[in-house]
């Protein structure tokens, strides 16, 4: 595999005073998180809110400075620009981001061609029929005619509104795109659209992406790996179709439990692998695992933080696939009731 | 308001609510969103309305409600809620009439919890001042209540919530303070409406689960309104589905999705959550939905249905009984039947 487009080294980001009351006990948003991620590959980013998605994202375009640990883009370390070169790196539009329903936030007096345009603005130096080639580009590769560029986004629907959003965010022509919740807005069938939207960009492009999700269903259609987040940790990340058939980590367990399925099959249930909030009965320390306090299988050792380990016996590439629990090759034996019962398919060692 | 026929004693006792022929316009021009919606939901049933973001399942159950946005109107139909001696009309309820209904016999959840609190007082308070009101409840009793409640929607450390405000709780605790609120004076019917959309999945499935537990301890009947089949899957027991302002199919949640008639009811499946990981095909439904008030001959779903004919657009097609549980409104349902896709693998 050629050399990765980003690599995040140990990060950490702390917000000065914790965002939101009780959302994260120890003020950071982010603890000791490695990813590498390649061109031409989706990635998801899966957790719940709170969990550190978007400051990785915002960490990853310089929008927050990390209080440890190392961000690369493409070699060049990023945590050491300063001034000047910051400043050029985020005007070279290689990492975009697109936010959720950004256009929400615009002025309803813009065209949809303006509002794609605006980015183009932060980078400078095209003419304005290079500007204006650049946004049918955009607006193309994203399925608008071009007789959209005079609307206006309130004109728009949301699986419309959407693709402008990313529209915007690829007209800088970015090497890596970060897309913060695309489709949660969506219905169903326009989510879908939308995710092959990007698979689209992604092969015509050689873009990477990264979608961050709180659906884990919706990225299975798409993504090649995900990364699953539970406060400000990565707990667990691999190739997608290993990481959902047979989760190492209790919580990525849970979240696999809990996806709604028109499947009305046996499964996994949430109760067997989470206690109800606040049900654990014990207290933990501010070092212990960030699950502890919800997972059915926390024990003494989990006091302690676990380390982001190679799951054992996972596909053919072991290095590829990491889990941060102590017990990620034991806990399946402690279900109640014990696995045998439940669907042996999706249980089976893929 | 039109007078229905009277229903027949029997059934009547045993329904939550009963709409008929409902019909609902938009917008100066009074164009028409929702028309000709007829449904029941039995005392204790749970029933799924899904459809595609604009088919009009909001408008429905604000009809419902008695709370369309300003320029909406009942424009047909009958909306009754209970039976025998409590039976009420709502569509023919004015101003003060709702206070006696909204919130003590109807209640409703939507997307975002937050805008329905109050940002300057504490949920308890939100809470308790309702039961003080509505129940009569000295000030004590009412917190004492609001607490008892608030461990039964599943929230930790109740005491500390009752004084927490609204910018300080989680989306999913948010609508668990909401869901307390809405049972807190036993009403007979709840609607949820997109209530679990915008929070993530294990929270989702949460309030899923606690809205199917209230909905057995209360005899509760529950009106569930998502555009994800999966996540009325394992809740209701009975599915309605919604395309262009209409019904186009209802039946039994097993059979609906095992073996769907009507071709909408087949594309929304092939896009739901399936829940099946190894499955990697996202599929879409081409084009998109009719506007409101747009003018169709015959089925609505024609220009976007792989099996669309002549026929289809002819004349009007209705909502057909199948069997004793189920119907669709497609012309060509008994012949597709027998070419049928069985649902999803
Ligand atoms: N306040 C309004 N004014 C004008 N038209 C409206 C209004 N509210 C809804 N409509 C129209 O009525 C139709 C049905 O809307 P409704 O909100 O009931 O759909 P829905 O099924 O709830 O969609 P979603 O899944 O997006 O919530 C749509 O065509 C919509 O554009
Ligand atoms: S380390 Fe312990 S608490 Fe953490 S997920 Fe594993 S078993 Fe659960
Ligand atoms: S009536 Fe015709 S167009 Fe409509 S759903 Fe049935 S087959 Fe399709
Ligand atoms: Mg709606």
């Amino acid at each position: 595999m050629s050399a990765p487009l980003l690599v995040v080294r140990d990060l950490t980001v702390t917000y000065a005073p914790p965002r939101r009351k009780g959302s994260l006990g120890t003020g950071a948003a982010l603890s000791a998180v490695d990813l590498e991620i390649h061109a031409g590959e989706i990635v998801g980013v899966v957790g719940e809110t709170g969990s550190g998605k978007t400051t990785l994202a915002r960490a990853t375009v310089g929008l927050v400075r990390p209080a440890a640990g190392a961000i690369s883009f493409e070699g060049k370390e990023l945590g050491v620009l300063r001034g000047r070169d910051l400043r050029d790196f985020r005007r070279s539009g290689q990492v975009q981001l697109a936010f959720q329903d950004p256009l929400r936030a615009l002025d309803g007096d813009l065209t949809v061609a303006q509002v794609v345009a605006e980015p183009l603005d932060i980078v400078g130096g095209l003419d304005k029929a290079e500007r204006r080639r650049r946004v049918d580009e955009a607006l193309g590769l994203v399925g608008l005619e071009t007789s959209f560029r005079d609307r206006h986004p309130r004109q728009l629907s949301g699986g419309q509104r959407q693709r402008v959003s990313l529209a915007r965010a690829i007209v800088t022509r970015p090497r890596l795109l970060f897309c913060d919740e695309p489709v949660s807005a969506l219905d169903v069938s326009n989510r879908n659209l939308v995710l092959r939207l990007l698979d689209t960009l992604r092969t015509e492009l050689g873009l990477a992406v990264v979608i961050i999700a709180h659906d884990l269903s919706s990225l299975a259609g798409v993504a090649d790996r995900v990364a699953v987040f539970y406060r400000g940790r990565l707990v667990e990340q691999g190739p997608i179709g290993e990481v959902l058939a047979r989760p190492a980590h209790p919580y990525t367990a849970l979240l696999t439990a809990s996806a709604p399925s028109v499947q009305l099959e046996d499964r996994l249930h949430p109760d067997q692998l989470r206690h109800p909030l606040g049900d654990t009965g014990r207290t933990w320390s501010d070092g212990a695992c960030v699950f502890a306090s919800r997972c059915a299988f926390a024990h003494d050792a989990c006091d302690e933080q676990p380390a982001l380990l190679t799951v054992a016996g996972s596909g053919p590439d072991p290095t590829r696939r990491t889990a941060a629990c102590h017990v990620a090759d034991a806990w399946r034996t402690q279900l109640d009731p014990p696995l045998d019962r439940l669907d042996p398919q999706k249980e089976a060692v893929s | 308001m039109p007078a229905s026929q009277p229903p027949e004693p029997t059934t009547a006792r045993t329904h939550t609510l009963r709409v008929d022929g409902l019909g609902v316009t938009v917008g100066q021009q009074r164009r028409a969103a929702v028309h000709g919606v007829t449904f029941e939901i039995a005392r204790g049933e749970s029933v799924g309305l899904v459809g595609e973001s604009g088919s009009g399942k909001t408008l429905t159950c604000r009809s419902v409600l008695g709370l369309l946005p300003a320029g909406c109107n009942v424009a047909a139909g009958s909306i009754v809620l209970g039976a025998g001696d409590s039976e009420v009309e709502l569509t023919t309820v004015r101003r003060r009439g709702w206070d006696r209904i909204r919130g003590l016999r109807l209640a409703a959840v939507f997307q975002d919890p937050a805008s329905y609190l109050n940002p300057s007082l504490t949920v308890g308070h939100q809470l308790a001042e309702q039961l003080r009101v509505k129940r009569d409840l000295s000030r004590r009793e009412a917190h004492a209540r609001s607490v008892e409640l608030f461990v039964e929607v599943g929230l930790h450390r109740p005491e500390q919530v009752f004084h927490q405000y609204p910018h300080e709780l989680s989306g999913g605790m948010l609508q668990r303070v909401l869901i307390a609120i809405a049972v807190a004076l036993e009403p007979e019917l709840l609607i949820a409406d997109e209530a679990t959309t915008a929070l993530d999945v294990v929270i989702q499935a949460e309030i899923l689960q606690l809205l199917s537990r209230l909905r057995r301890d209360h005899h509760l009947s529950l009106l569930l309104v998502t555009h994800d089949l999966a996540v009325v899957a394992e809740t209701c027991d009975r599915i309605l589905v919604m395309y262009g302002g209409e019904i186009v199919e209802s039946g039994p949640t097993g059979e609906v999705l095992t073996d769907p008639k009507h071709p909408y009811t087949r594309a929304l499946l092939s896009v739901a959550s399936i829940g099946d990981w190894t499955r990697r095909t996202l599929d879409v439904i081409p084009g998109s939905p009719p506007e409101a008030g747009e003018q169709m001959s015959g089925c609505r779903f024609a220009p976007r249905c792989s099996a669309a004919r002549e026929q289809c657009t002819a004349g009007p097609v209705d909502l057909t009984p199948l069997d004793a549980a189920r119907s669709a409104r497609c012309v060509r349902v008994d012949e597709l039947a027998l070419t049928s896709v069985g649902g999803v693998a």
